[in-house]
């Protein structure tokens, strides 16, 4: 039987369709599709997928279940190493991780393994009747700070093997970056909760309204009789360009932006957090992040939606596929542009007006790209009288991150890196007996998967640390 | 869950509870902060503390009704429960080495001034307080403030009670008289802050200023809380919820700030009609001005 060369497609709702509503633009495989991808799946010896993926899933044993229609077997497979299937079968960037490393890939379109781990994932979702057995105590307690996918996979790897675990979340819902950044059209929230619900079967306590660095501090945190502490708190405060106008109203870091329209659910018709819906946007900005702000900026209503990025196509640090789907929908990419001011409104005459100190446009030069910087991107340069205004009233700010300061200036002890990154070794241990830290809050803002991998690596190693005690 | 265990109305627009939250009780300081929502669905709002009963385990907040969720709450009684209650977050007030202060407070404002008063009167510091309000019906708190103060001056802009004018009239008396302070410590409406400092500047006396601009995480992720600040002729950001809500008065651009107060006012104005329609009908809405 010849191999089909293609992936099979995702079937996805109507760009134009899908550009005004919040639901999910990915609709996943049907049961037929789910066992035709699998059966393009070579099953070879070396098993390189298996490497690619941060937390090792046995890919090539859960694609033989599809193959034998065994989807909860399937199901069993992957949670062996990965807590949270449904949600990285959505949001991993496949392609440059098991994808990439598939021997298929080699003459033709790689397997595509995240679109079966996501129908693997849904079936059980649908088709289970519930938890698991809650594993047996092993008289250890240990505090996870954070419930982002860091926190989610620490916690439930260490609950499997019989720990009793505590999470604290800072906001009012768990979940982290998965429920206030990532929107619902890529990651729904009702996933995110079962997946939380998952833990919670297994014993994990989940403690929302808790900031550890305030309410809590580590070191209170071993008083109160907890064994280990595994930080994963995340990113902290948005960066800023640092140029004229950013203050206007109007102005928003993707953090802000997102956080309102998810967590606080102001894409909502009658919302009691607002929002600035519709008019002209300007997503400044080229990851992943960027793409979210675009989107849900197109969704809440805007009639023209810019991304503004200033190297090319080829630089753009997004995942191909948000990338499409941004362009599908009608979002336009200005490349090589680069803001150099936000104009805002002044009526000198009239202080009162209510216009006043709201943003009015975006003053933009345009970029060709020079030499190579040490990392061996070109560097973009201005092009000398390149000037240009953008008519735009909503300026979203996604150019990233700088790690939240509360942990640090608060656990003695601790060492961060010059940028404010708590410093670990290669098992997730900080410079703190006990105390071990992972994902965005060591590396600054990285993947979802990453930041499970470091939770993982730090459940293992508090796990080998509790055992030795 | 956060149980209400008192309330209290202070004014027509200002009322005071106590709320059942033990870890925030036993860690928070004068000039910290708390995000509250009433319920599932509300919206973050920052209240600065009030004061704290740690053995109790209870937090002191004290609003104005000036808007859909303050309206929402105010509606909310004791043994009633908020849905969720997060602190202290912010800095504490700086309040080491300071013998002589004045607390300048402008209408709910003096609810944070207070604690702030209290803690220094504790420290050993002497406390000169300036409290200021629209008239005689919007005063609030005027006997713990002479409980904590050696002078207190209660000023209203009408003359209804006290003496008739701005919280900076007397300040500026004072400084003239040669009176001198280690610092001013002043704590209202933006526009009675920037008044304050511009008052003061002359005298060079050090003002510490608390500002309480719209925020939704107030752990340091969403930076809707940034501030301009000017210092040493440059201008830097910073964000009021892990660098403040205090900050040198004499650095605040007060002007942006205002302006950045402003963004949604036009969504709060609807959503505050709604919540008064909405009570209207209902048939128990209570009258108020704010």
């Amino acid at each position: 039987m010849a191999i089909e060369p293609r992936k099979h497609a995702m079937p996805v709702q109507n760009p134009q369709a899908r550009a005004r509503n919040f639901g999910e633009v990915a609709l996943g495989y049907s049961e037929e599709l789910a066992l035709a991808e699998a059966n393009r799946c070579l099953n070879c010896k070396n098993q390189p997928c298996v490497n690619g993926c941060p937390v090792n899933v046995r890919i090539p044993d859960f694609i033989s279940k599809i193959k034998n229609k065994d989807y909860e077997g399937a199901y069993q497979v992957i949670s062996a190493t990965s807590t949270l299937p449904a949600v990285c079968g959505r949001v991993c960037p496949q392609e440059t991780q098991c994808e990439s490393k598939c021997t298929l890939g080699i003459k033709f379109e790689p397997v595509g393994i995240g679109r079966l781990e996501r129908f693997v994932a849904d079936w059980h979702n649908a088709h289970s009747s519930g938890g698991g057995e809650i594993p047996a105590k092993n008289g250890h307690r240990v505090a996870v700070v954070g419930s982002g996918p860091a926190g989610l996979t620490c916690a439930g790897d260490l609950a499997r093997k019989g720990y009793s675990v505590t999470v604290y979340e800072a906001l009012h819902t768990a979940g982290g970056v998965l429920v206030y950044g990532i929107p619902e059209f890529r990651l729904p929230k009702a996933i995110v909760q079962k997946e939380i619900e998952i833990l919670q079967s297994l014993g994990v306590s989940v403690e929302t309204n808790v900031v550890v660095g305030k309410t809590l501090t580590v070191d209170e945190l071993f008083d109160a009789g907890f064994e280990a502490v595994f930080i994963g708190s995340g990113a902290g405060l948005p960066n800023f360009m640092g140029i004229e106008g950013e203050s206007f109203n109007g102005v928003y870091s993707a953090n802000e932006f997102l956080t309102r329209s998810n967590l606080m659910k102001s894409y909502r018709d009658d919302p009691e957090t607002p929002v600035m819906k519709g008019g002209r946007v300007a997503v400044v900005g080229g990851g992943n992040v960027a793409m979210d702000a675009a989107r849900t900026a197109l969704r809440l209503g805007a009639e023209k939606v810019y991304i503004v990025y200033r190297r090319s196509m080829e630089e753009l640090p997004a995942r191909r596929e948000e990338v499409e789907h941004a362009e599908e929908e009608g979002i336009e990419f200005l490349l090589l542009t680069n803001p150099v001011e936000i104009l805002g409104y002044r009526n000198k005459e009239n202080p009162k007006d209510e216009k006043n100190g709201f943003v009015t446009g975006m003053k933009c030069v345009r970029m060709q790209l020079g030499e190579p910087d040490e990392r061996g991107r070109r560097r973009p340069v201005e092009i000398a009288d390149s000037e240009f205004v953008l008519d735009v009233d909503t300026v979203v700010m996604a150019i990233g991150t700088s790690p939240n300061p509360l942990i640090k200036d608060t656990t003695e002890g601790l060492t961060v890196n010059a940028r404010g990154g708590i410093i670990v070794n290669e098992e997730g241990l900080t410079s703190r007996e006990g105390v071990y830290a992972g994902g965005d809050a060591v590396t600054g803002a990285a993947t979802v998967i990453s930041a499970m991998g470091a939770g993982k690596t730090a459940a293992k190693a508090i796990d080998d640390y509790l055992s030795r005690k | 869950m956060y149980q209400i265990i008192e309330k209290k109305s202070l004014n027509p627009t200002v009322t005071q509870m106590q709320i059942k939250a033990p870890l925030v009780a036993k860690k928070a300081r004068a000039g910290q902060f708390v995000i509250l929502r009433v319920d599932e669905e509300g919206e973050r709002i920052p209240l600065t503390v009030a004061g704290v009963d740690p053995e109790r385990g209870t937090v002191k907040i004290i609003f104005q009704i000036v808007g859909a969720t303050t309206e929402k709450l105010n509606r909310k009684q004791a043994g009633g429960y908020l849905h969720d209650f997060v602190g202290p977050l912010g800095m504490p007030t700086r309040i080491d080495g300071l013998k002589k202060v004045c607390v300048v407070g402008g209408g709910v404002g003096c609810a944070i001034a207070l604690p702030v008063a209290e803690a220094l009167k504790k420290a050993g510091a002497s406390v000169t307080s300036v409290i200021g309000f629209r008239n005689r019906e919007l005063l609030i708190l005027e006997d713990e403030f002479g409980a904590c103060s050696e002078k207190l001056v209660v000023m209203t802009d009408d003359g209804s009670y006290g003496r008739q004018g701005n919280v900076t009239l007397p300040l500026q008396e004072m400084l003239n008289g040669g009176e001198t302070f280690d610092e001013i410590i002043a704590i209202g409406p933006l526009i009675m802050m920037k008044f304050v400092v511009q008052t003061v500047k002359p005298f060079g006396v050090p003002v510490t200023v608390s500002m309480n601009p719209i925020m939704i995480d107030g752990t340091g992720m969403c930076g809707g809380c940034r501030l301009s600040l000017n210092r040493d002729g440059k201008r830097i950001t910073k964000f009021a919820c892990v660098d403040g809500p205090d900050f040198n008065g004499y650095e605040v651009d007060f002007d942006e700030a205002m302006s950045r107060g402003r963004m949604y006012s036009a969504f709060e104005r609807r959503a505050h009609e709604a919540a008064c329609n909405l009570l209207k009908q209902a048939g128990e809405g209570t009258h108020h001005g704010d």
